[in-house]
């Protein structure tokens, strides 16, 4: 091992270079720690499931002309039966919402009729008895609802229903115990119990967003058809013949009414591409913060060897003066590398401070969550790591010079 | 001596080619990564209305009581009931008024080949033409009579007016919505606000253009749905006429305020009508209002997305690195000089000359820097629909004054960066370096 005093001397000489590459290490350690942690808790969202096999899945939102809330029922249902009838199509469900759809339904939730504040938020989805199997969402325990269980509503005046399927976070919340099937729940406000008759493994709510996080898997189903002229289709193709009911099935819809607003934008997409508009954001946010890391340690890693190449130049003489009284290149090397070492652990010192104050005033100003300490102990040896190789080709030089250079100038 | 300096400038940084393409890529990228973000940032903090956000005011009325508040900082609801938004229109104590939600309508066209379609439309008042400055193409806004009488008339925008009459004037005309004849009164000119302040509940501040403007009044009577928000701290009942009288939210409501006086006047009738509704029975708690302007209202909306905030502040960060950097790097090539500089000194250069020398050569990488920074702005902000929405991306745009502000950007902070260096180099003792050689 190298004695430190000697470098520390020769550092003294150099105060605003080895300021300058301590500050560049601590604040490039601060920006990559934050910025490695934003991109995994995006990534984390990213690929969230949603409970639905997303394969051979597809989407189209359509609004009849001019209708009112109660008018859409019979046009749905004619709709539902030539989707269902459509040579690829598997199943078709007509539903308020669907996962990362971005728009729906939430409510409270109680397992106690008096009980004032709700137990658990959830989302609501009305479709009829073809909604498990469109969305091939496995049930764990219970029943699929029957066709005659299926009633009709006006959103605007939805009965309670007698009886729900729920996701299997949303049963564990509302009785954790394990015993929820079976057992009533009151949705919203009513007094009127509903009773769990199913439950499916998983279901995720129809948006993405930050605030629903803490109920991303609560879920209810329940067996209502709305008859509001503006609803969402989810079809489910046949294996391999999604392509083909992409095209198929606006035809078919156009077909059975003309009178309808099919959007333009949005209104027909396959699941993987809601899946991709709906994240697109925490995606894109995820790539520029990984860019920004990566050319940050390459401007770092340019920086160091770039001063040090300057001060290796500067100090040719008194390398050479060093070898010719009997230093070997590896005592020259080893130099260089500890005196990159001492400052790197200087500037992660402070780089390690900076990421955590960094992170709490993101904290404060955008609500995101701690920076777990994982992140800053990763990057502290990520950028030491850096610091080392960066200086390895100008020591490298350094211990090339020949004790011959000590005579030269002098 | 100026184009000499850069003469010399440029001619030593063809010496040490690496060292200076590191140095123009490193504040390049630093530049570029602020200026993307920036534009951003720019776009979505942008004043939508300049000349009237201090006169515009989104009154707000709690009335959940301070058990639904108390979960938002006491704040009251973001929109309003149909009760408050009616009487506030009834009592109208600003200069100008209108309660206000996006319709879900459609357009039928008569040609029977086109299907129906839907654009971005709004119920309001016809004060909000005023309000808001709309500029019109041909005829005017619907009038408070129309109001009065839930006429049905309506204005379409400018690329509506393209679609369904190829751009001639159609007022007179009538235009079909949801099946039902509308008597177009005037086609509003290219208006575009942006943020969108005047609906941000419902957009988040990022929306396409108004195609259809059609009077509060008739929307209401014929049950049109609003498709935006409804939020209800209760269960409403069954049907429309419970659900409009009910207390679940989902209109927006401004009014016109022209001076400070007639604000607060505003606000102590704000505070009044909330009070007569406490003593009506309807409301359980004391008065608890809002008056917020334009600018406080997206303030206080958060419309700037939370992206571009953090992205402009991670990209500042990666600047002042980039700027560190150059710091050193200057530092270094400067005085790998040191024997130049003393030759100079020593045949009476004073130190003036030695500062102007090397920021000019400062400057030349600034200039450099600057460049391939805009290059990569032009590439960062066609990539910028990459990391937002699509309403928010199309608004960042490499207009003149982003690529101006990028150019003057690079140069000031690479000259701000070279001031410490060139002081070192400026320090240089003659005798010292002649010595030695």
């Amino acid at each position: 091992m190298m004695h430190i005093k000697p470098i520390l001397a020769a550092l003294k000489r150099h105060k605003a270079g080895t300021i300058l590459i301590a500050l560049q290490i601590a604040l490039t350690l601060a920006i990559v720690c934050n910025a490695i942690f934003i991109i995994h808790q995006r990534l984390e969202r990213v690929q969230r499931p949603t409970g639905m096999v997303e394969t051979d899945l597809m989407a189209i939102h359509s609004a009849f002309v001019g209708m009112g809330d109660n008018q859409g029922g019979p046009l749905i249902k004619a709709d539902l039966q030539a989707l269902r009838q459509l040579p690829g199509v598997q199943d078709a469900v007509s539903l308020n919402s669907y996962p990362l759809r971005g728009g729906g339904w939430s409510t409270g939730v109680r397992t106690d009729v008096d009980a004032k504040d709700s137990k658990a938020h959830t989302t609501q989805y009305f479709g009829d008895d073809h909604v498990l199997s469109t969305m091939a969402v496995r049930l764990v325990a219970g029943r699929n609802f029957r066709s005659d269980e299926v009633v009709e509503a006006d959103p605007r005046s939805v009965p309670d229903p007698s009886m729900v399927i729920v996701s299997k976070a949303l049963a564990d919340k509302l009785y954790p115990d394990g015993s929820a099937l079976g057992k009533p729940i009151y949705i919203g406000d009513t007094k009127k119990p509903t009773t769990i008759i199913g439950i499916v493994e998983r279901l995720g709510v129809p948006w993405n967003a930050m605030w629903s996080d803490d109920f991303y898997e609560n879920s209810l189903i329940l067996p209502v058809q709305l008859t509001s002229p503006y609803t969402s289709y989810l079809i489910r193709a046949k294996p391999g013949q999604l392509a083909e009911v992409m095209k198929a099935a606006p035809a078919a819809l156009v077909k059975v009414n003309r009178l309808r607003v099919i959007p333009s934008e949005r209104g027909v997409r396959t699941f993987a591409q809601i899946r991709d508009d709906a994240y697109k954001g925490d995606r894109g946010m995820a790539i520029l913060m990984s860019v920004v890391c990566l050319v940050l340690l390459g401007v770092t890693a340019a920086g160091i060897v770039g001063l040090t190449s300057f001060w290796v130049g500067q100090r040719r003489k008194q390398i050479g003066v060093r070898r010719a009284l009997g230093a070997t290149k590896r005592d020259i090397l080893s130099y260089f590398l500890t005196e990159n070492l001492l400052i790197g652990v200087a500037g992660v010192a402070i780089g390690a401070l900076l990421a955590i104050g960094m992170n709490l005033w993101l904290v404060t100003q955008f609500e995101m969550a701690r920076l777990s300490l994982v992140y800053v102990l990763v990057g502290v040896v990520a950028l030491l790591l850096l610091g080392q190789g960066a200086v390895l080709a100008p020591a490298l030089r350094a211990s090339r010079v020949s004790p011959v250079e000590a005579t030269r100038s002098v | 001596m100026f184009a000499y300096y850069l003469q010399l400038g440029l001619r030593s940084l063809r010496k040490n080619p690496l060292l200076t393409l590191l140095m123009v890529l490193a504040i390049g990228c630093g530049v570029a990564a602020s200026m993307t973000t920036y534009s951003v940032f720019r776009a979505t903090s942008n004043n939508p209305i300049p000349d009237k956000s201090s006169q515009l005011y989104v009154p707000q009325i709690d009335n959940w009581g301070p058990d639904a508040s108390k979960d938002n900082k006491g704040e009251p609801p973001n929109a309003m009931t149909y009760t408050d938004a009616i009487n506030l229109m009834r009592d109208k104590r600003a200069k100008r008024q209108t309660a206000l939600y996006p319709a879900a309508i459609s357009i039928v066209p008569t040609d029977p080949s086109m299907l129906p379609f839907r654009e971005t439309s709004y119920a309001w008042y016809a004060d909000a033409f005023a309000m808001f400055d709309i500029p019109f193409l041909y005829g005017h806004a619907w009038t408070a009579d129309e109001d009065e009488s839930h006429a049905a008339v309506a204005v379409i925008g400018k690329a509506l007016n393209d679609k369904l009459f190829n751009g001639a004037n159609s007022v007179g005309k009538n235009v079909s919505i949801n099946g039902r004849d509308y008597r177009i009164v005037g086609v509003a000119d290219k208006w575009n606000p942006e943020p969108v302040f005047y609906d941000v509940i419902n957009t988040n501040g990022f929306d396409d253009p108004i195609e259809v403007f059609i009077p509060f009044t008739r929307a209401v009577e014929l049950q049109t749905n609003t498709n935006g928000n409804n939020n209800c701290s209760h269960d409403p009942g069954k049907g429309w006429d419970s659900w409009i009288r009910s207390e679940c939210v989902w209109l927006g409501f401004w009014a016109e305020l022209p001076t400070t006086s007639e604000a607060d006047a505003y606000r102590a009738y704000l505070n009044g009508y909330a009070a007569e509704q406490q003593r009506a029975g309807r409301f359980r708690w004391a008065p608890n209002t809002r008056l917020r302007n334009v600018t406080e209202w997206l303030d206080y909306q958060k419309v700037v997305p939370q992206e571009a905030k953090v992205s402009l502040m991670v990209s500042l960060g990666f600047l002042l690195i980039c700027l560190v950097n150059t710091v050193g790097l200057l530092l270094a090539k400067f005085m790998r000089r040191s024997s130049e500089i003393g030759v100079r000194r020593a045949l009476g250069a004073p130190r003036k000359e030695i500062y102007l020398q090397f920021l000019i050569e400062a400057a030349a990488v600034g200039l450099a820097g600057g460049v391939v920074g805009l290059l990569l702005t032009g590439l960062g902000v066609m990539g910028v629909s990459l990391v937002f929405e699509p309403d928010v991306a199309r608004l960042a745009k490499l207009d003149v004054s982003l690529v101006l502000l990028t150019m003057l950007v690079a140069v000031l902070t690479t000259v701000l960066a070279a001031f410490y260096p060139t002081w070192r180099a400026a320090q240089v003792q003659p005798a010292w370096q002649l010595k030695s050689n």
